[in-house]
């Protein structure tokens, strides 16, 4: 049972991804995360901003339940079937980091510097975690969905604006991490 | 019955996230330096075996517990909002570290910091729903 403690590679990690496809799927349900802050946003009441979000938010308490389960997975995963899991990193990508400042790249899962507890304390940090989750959000809901809704689901059923959409996902995430980068950190 | 069904399905896709490290910064940011196969190793998998499950489901018109036959909704067709909004997603995943789905795994697995980043999601959508009639689509 010890390699369920260790990082699960690819090849496991890919189909388990479609398995949970296949189960909602015949559930008689689609796999799309994004719709969850949709659906977050008319509880907290935006169906009074605009027709957008005026719709019966228990009609998605499904999804919500989805979301629930990956906050409890992700707590169960950190907790007890992980002991200090560290992605190993390509060895230049990790040098890479280090000159841009993510002194705990190759040591921990995700950077300190950006979800440590100093992140609270920094204005700068806030702001990234702040403009990176709203261009996320807002990124989603114009494409009409996000990895799973468009990578995995849409381009399952081979739908071309799943693809368009997806190549967005990669010219967005490749100016960022090589233009963009270099002058924010 | 249906809702701990629900629950059970969320949370082994969470496991999931974690465990194949598709919910951690570092492997976002070496999958746009192309210097790993792993998270492409990942979501080619997923996405060949996908591309089986649904041709399987359209051969056979399989049909859902309740006796629905399944379907993914087509899409409608645009250029603009998919481009325009794929980018958009894009600069933020990257920056993020994180998409829809791990952001709240990460938020189980404790990584607080990652409430800030929902927060803004939440923000980003609203305010596409206050401006979307004035965006391209």
């Amino acid at each position: 049972m010890d390699w369920i403690l260790e990082p699960w590679p690819w090849y496991v990690a890919g189909p388990l991804i479609t398995l949970t496809m296949a189960l909602l799927l015949f559930l008689g349900k689609n796999f799309g995360m994004s719709s969850n802050l949709r659906t977050l946003c008319t509880m907290c009441g935006a169906g009074s901003t605009c027709d957008f979000f005026c719709f019966d938010w228990r009609s998605q308490k499904w999804n919500l339940l989805i979301m629930v389960g990956a906050v409890l997975g992700g707590f169960i995963a950190f907790n007890f079937l992980s002991v200090n899991q560290v992605p190993q990193l390509n060895d230049e990508v990790i040098t890479q980091l280090h000159s841009l400042g993510f002194d705990s790249a190759g040591k921990t899962y995700v950077p300190t510097e950006l979800f440590g507890d100093g992140a609270f304390t920094s204005v700068k940090t806030i702001a990234i975690l702040i403009i990176g989750g709203f261009l996320v959000g807002f990124g989603a809901r114009y494409a009409g969905g996000c990895t799973s809704g468009h990578a995995i689901s849409g381009l399952s059923n081979l739908q071309l604006p799943s693809l368009i959409a997806v190549v967005g996902f990669f010219v967005g995430g490749l100016i960022m991490v090589h233009l963009l980068f270099p002058l924010i950190f | 019955m249906r809702n701990i069904v629900f629950l059970v399905v969320g949370t082994f896709f969470g496991i999931v996230m974690f465990k194949s490290e598709a919910a951690s910064w570092f492997r976002i940011y070496e999958m746009f330096q192309f210097k790993s196969f792993h998270m492409y190793g990942i979501i080619g998998s997923a996405l060949v075996l996908g591309v089986l499950l649904i041709q399987l489901i359209k051969r056979k018109r399989l049909k859902d517990m309740s006796g629905n036959p399944i379907m993914i909704p087509p899409k409608d067709r645009s250029f603009s909002r998919y481009m325009f909004g794929g980018i958009l997603f894009g600069l933020g995943w990257a920056l993020a570290g994180a998409c829809p789905g791990p952001m709240f795994v990460l938020a189980g697995a404790g990584f607080y910091p990652i409430l800030i980043v929902i927060g803004g999601a939440i923000a980003g959508t609203w305010v596409y729903g206050l401006i979307k009639n004035k965006l391209p689509h």
